[in-house]
Formats: C-alpha cells, sequence, structure tokens
C-alpha cells in the first residue's frame, strides 16, 4: 500500500521539524512562538482526524473536541492521579502510554457515537454530535476527582515540539494512507453516495464505525497532547465552541483535503494569537474591551469563507507531496 | 432464479407492500409495472436487501435471502441499479467503475469487466476522466449500468432506467437491457414506461398498492384490457 512518495513527505516533515528546531535553538524562534507552534500542531492532528470523519466519510460531527477531552482527561489522570509523575525523560515511557490509552478510550466513545450514525445523516447526525460532546464536557464539569468546573490541574508539562510534532505527521500519514489507498476509497464511496456504496457491496456500517474510531482515536491523543502542554485541562476547553475551531480550519482549508487541513490550522492558531496580541495592544491605547471581538472577528471569518470560497482554501485538491502515488488497480 | 412469496413490507406504521408474489425464472427478463406509490421501487428494495420485509419470504438460488444486508447479496449475485442512478457525484467515471468491482478480489477480472463495459457503452469510455457528476442523465445511467455490470451478478436488478431520458436514450438503454440479459443475465425490471418494459420483457407483473394483481406473459398483459387502459394509454 505504501508506496515511494512516503518518504517524501517524510524528508518535507523532516526538513521541517529540523528547520524549526535550528531557528529556536539560536534564538530566531522565541520560546513563545515554538508554543504557538505546538498548540498549530495539535490543531494540525485535531483537524486531520476531523477530516477523515467530516471531509472524507462525510459523517457531519460537531463533537470532535469531545473526543479530545475523553483523550486529555484519561491521560491526565493517569499520569498525574495515577502516577503523579515528574516530567522527566525517564518517566516518557508512561506519559506515552497514558497517551495511547486516552486515544483508546476516546476511539471507544467514537464507535458508541458511531452507531447513532448508521442510521442519521447531514443536520440530524450534527445535532446528535453536538449532544455527546455537550455531554461529555458536563460529565466532566461534575466529576470532583477530575477537578470538576476547576479542571484537572497540575498536568506535568510532558508535551513538547518532539511528540507533537510526531503525531501531528503520524495522524497525517495514517489518514492520508487510509483515504488514498484503493481500501480506503470505501469511506469516499460513504460520503459520495451510501446507498450505491452499499450496493457494490461495501459494507457502509464498518467503514463508517471504522472512520469514527479512527478519528477519535488521533482526537484523543491530540487531546492529551493539549493537556499535557498547557499543563491543565478544563471542561469549557473542550466545549462547543472548541469543536466549532476544528470545523472552521476544517472548512478553511477544504473539506475533504489534508493539505488543506494542515495549512488552515497553523494559519487559523497563528491568527488567533496575532489577533489577541493586536486587540489587546488595541484595548490598552483606547481604553476600550476590545480583546472579546476576537471570536467575532474569527466567526466573520468563516462568513466569509462559506460566501466566497465555499470550497475553502484547498477544496479536496491535495499537495502534491500529500499524494499517495495511485494505486494500479 | 429468484421467488417472492406473500412478501410484506413497511415503513414504520406505512405498509408499503401488502402482498406481493413472483418469479423471476433465470434468463428472463421479469418486468412489474405499477402506478406511482404501487410499491415497485419498494419491492426492489427488499430484493437486494435494502428493506427488511415484515412477512413472506425472497428465495434467490433456493437460498432464502429476506433480511440479509445488501452488501452481502451483492456477493451471493444481486446487482441493483437504484433509482435515479446514485452514482458517485465528485469520483471519476474510472473511479465509480473500479468502486464497482469492490466484492471482486482479483483485479485482473475487474479491469477486464471495465472494458466490457467500455465497448458496451462507448459514451462511458469517451467519458472515463470526467466527474460523474458532470455527465449527462443519460450518460449517468449507462455509468449506473456499468457499474452493475462490474459489480457482477446473476440477477440484475433495475429501477425506472428511462427516468428523465430523452426517447432516443431511452431505446438504447432498452437495447442494452436486452443485449446484457442475452450474454445471461437474468433481469428484474421495474418501469413506469409500460410500453416499453412490456416489448422487451418475458413476463410481467402489475403492482397495486402493493399487491400483485395481474400476472403473466408480457404478451399476454400487455393484451388484458386493464393494462392497456390503465398503463399503455391506449
Amino acid at each position: 500500500m505504501n508506496s515511494l512518495k512516503t518518504p517524501r513527505l517524510l524528508f518535507a516533515a523532516a526538513g521541517l521539524y529540523v528547520v524549526i528546531l535550528v531557528m529556536n535553538l539560536t534564538g530566531l524562534l522565541n520560546d513563545y512562538f515554538l508554543h504557538i507552534i505546538n498548540q498549530s500542531l495539535i490543531y494540525v492532528t485535531l483537524t486531520v482526524s476531523l477530516n477523515l470523519i467530516n471531509g472524507l466519510t462525510g459523517q457531519f460531527s460537531l463533537g470532535h473536541m469531545g473526543f479530545a477531552a475523553v483523550g486529555a482527561y484519561v491521560s491526565g489522570t493517569i499520569t498525574t492521579l495515577l502516577f503523579n509523575v515528574k516530567p522527566t525523560l525517564v518517566n516518557y515511557p508512561i506519559f506515552v502510554l497514558a497517551l495511547v490509552i486516552g486515544g483508546l478510550a476516546a476511539a471507544l466513545v467514537g464507535v458508541l457515537i458511531g452507531f447513532p450514525s448508521l442510521r442519521l445523516k447531514g443536520d440530524y447526525l450534527a445535532i446528535v454530535t453536538l449532544g455527546f460532546g455537550e455531554i461529555i464536557r458536563t460529565i466532566l464539569n461534575n466529576i470532583s476527582v477530575v477537578g470538576g468546573p476547576r479542571g484537572l490541574l497540575g498536568i506535568p508539562k510532558f508535551s513538547n515540539f518532539h511528540v507533537v510534532f510526531v503525531v501531528a505527521f503520524v495522524t497525517l500519514v495514517v489518514v492520508r494512507n487510509l483515504a488514498q489507498s484503493s481500501h480506503g476509497r470505501a469511506f469516499l464511496a460513504i460520503r459520495e453516495n451510501e446507498l450505491a456504496a452499499e450496493l457494490v457491496g461495501l459494507n457502509t456500517t464498518r467503514y463508517k464505525v471504522m472512520a469514527f474510531a479512527i478519528g477519535a482515536f488521533f482526537a484523543g491523543v491530540a487531546g492529551g497532547l493539549l493537556g499535557h502542554l498547557l499543563q491543565m485541562a478544563h471542561p469549557t476547553q473542550f466545549g462547543f465552541l472548541g469543536s466549532v475551531l476544528v470545523l472552521i480550519m476544517l472548512y478553511a482549508g477544504g473539506v475533504g483535503s489534508l493539505t488543506g487541513s494542515v495549512i488552515a490550522a497553523f494559519a487559523l492558531t497563528f491568527l488567533t494569537e496575532t489577533l489577541r496580541m493586536v486587540l489587546d495592544s488595541l484595548s490598552d491605547m483606547t481604553n476600550l474591551p476590545l480583546g472579546d471581538w476576537r471570536m467575532v472577528l474569527y466567526a466573520l471569518l468563516l462568513i466569509l469563507i462559506m460566501l466566497f470560497r465555499t470550497e475553502g482554501l484547498m477544496g479536496t485538491r491535495e499537495a502534491k507531496i500529500v499524494v499517495l502515488k495511485e494505486d494500479q488497480l | 432464479m429468484l421467488s417472492v412469496k406473500n412478501l410484506k413490507v413497511a415503513y414504520g406504521q406505512i405498509v408499503a407492500l401488502k402482498d406481493v408474489s413472483f418469479e423471476v425464472p433465470a434468463g428472463k427478463i421479469v418486468t412489474l409495472i405499477g402506478a406511482n406509490g404501487a410499491g415497485k421501487t419498494t419491492t426492489l428494495r427488499a430484493v437486494s436487501g435494502l428493506e427488511k420485509p415484515v412477512a413472506g419470504s425472497i428465495t434467490f438460488k433456493g437460498q432464502e435471502v429476506g433480511g440479509m444486508d445488501a452488501h452481502k447479496l451483492v456477493s451471493l449475485g444481486i446487482a441493483h441499479v437504484p433509482e435515479g442512478r446514485k452514482i458517485f457525484p465528485t469520483l471519476t467515471v474510472r473511479e465509480n467503475l473500479e468502486l464497482a468491482g469492490w466484492t471482486i478480489k482479483d483485479k485482473a477480472e475487474v479491469r477486464r469487466r471495465m472494458d466490457e463495459v467500455f465497448t458496451f457503452f462507448p459514451r462511458v469510455a469517451e467519458r472515463v476522466g470526467q466527474l460523474g457528476g458532470t455527465l449527462s442523465g443519460g450518460e449517468q445511467q449507462m455509468l449506473a449500468v456499468g457499474r452493475a455490470i462490474v459489480t457482477g451478478g446473476d440477477l440484475l436488478l433495475l429501477d425506472e432506467p428511462s427516468m428523465g431520458l430523452a426517447p432516443v436514450l431511452v431505446d438504447e438503454i432498452f437495447d442494452k437491457i436486452v443485449a446484457i440479459n442475452k450474454q445471461g443475465t437474468t433481469v428484474l425490471l421495474v418501469e413506469q414506461n409500460a410500453a416499453e418494459a412490456l416489448e422487451i420483457a418475458d413476463f410481467a407483473y402489475v403492482l397495486e398498492t402493493g399487491y400483485t394483481t395481474i400476472a403473466g406473459p408480457a404478451d399476454q398483459v400487455s393484451c388484458d384490457a386493464k393494462v392497456r387502459e390503465a398503463y399503455l394509454g391506449v
């Protein structure tokens, strides 16, 4: 299934990795910027995994952050409450294991949420997934062991540029290989026409649940990374607005384009930070509470995308480097 | 090859098929004709596994298949061309056909069948790199039938293949159906265009509000006074 193109993507990623690392070490890129890059990479993981569910398989999900919440809280509970480990290299295997378990827990939830999707489509599925995300948030809000509304605090800062980068890259490659192999056409077929997919002999149930499980797994891992980056997991962080943010990234990049997801995750994370800085300094100068207008600008951006470039930045196109060699049938 | 007995299918509280029985002998073309809402499409959907029967039996090649999943019936040999074609719009014609060979392990066989489709429908061959959704209605119908050819099967279910097509294309599609049948595929055809359907069919059944009412050899059914008045307009 894997072809010669994987090394090309690998080389490009390795190149980017080295460049960022060197820039950070030489002081060209300060730690604040590196932090934003880490956040961007986590959003890459979230957006690419949502793309598998939403873009490639066509199952409109509004609860992606719910999966991330499961991953963040499960992995955070393991490293913080269960083992209470310090973020040292020796303890790293515990962190990796916690991430994987968090991802698996999210995948399990993904399978559960995948089942209503067998019967529901479009708006109805969107509402079910929205409700699901809110249920997760509310449950977390009420479990005092993990901090309740205060959030799970004091999570060791295991996440760093290296692990965040590797996870984003692995997510991209896995979803890419799934989507572009001849086998992965199953996902596209379901998006295109579920009835016809079933009639060519494709087990649509299996593939829909699979899309939810895999998408949720990576979202769970991303949630775990976020928790161990910010050193906390908070219910509101994983609420509806969070899911919408990922959705905006997906649509801005182009539903169905992994290249678009990567670019949009970076662009919008940086835009958020820039807006934060610009608006904060503006409010300091004018003494007006302009900082809150950030989300308004964000929503406006979404409206503009829908009005003027419905297909997003990339549509369904991919950069050459992300294209797996056509499987010969 | 296919035997349907006392089939009853309901959508929730609404009973769409009350008592439908018919036989499709191997190698023949059988048509179900009837008005809108008579239950023609529902009958086909039940045969291909898209609807689960409430009562009655569907026997295919001697095996009870009522209630089986549609994707499993595909490998048993039932190919269903659904109403409204249902092609994959943003995949290319080639990808549409490749996907149709999903259940076939031997990819050389898929390619052989695709070539068969291309000789059968030269128009489809010309459009091979184009997106399915950009084809004209007639070409989409050809692609849908072509997809069923690739999927393969001993029984081909066709739901309103003439819908929305220009008369000249209707003739072409019906010619192809006869040709497919001559190659050994049994055909179950659902049509509103009763005249054309009766012309090519060996046997015909009339469906009325969920019941099979008239049955017989196609030429006999087309002479039936009620059929002539209600469906043939003469």
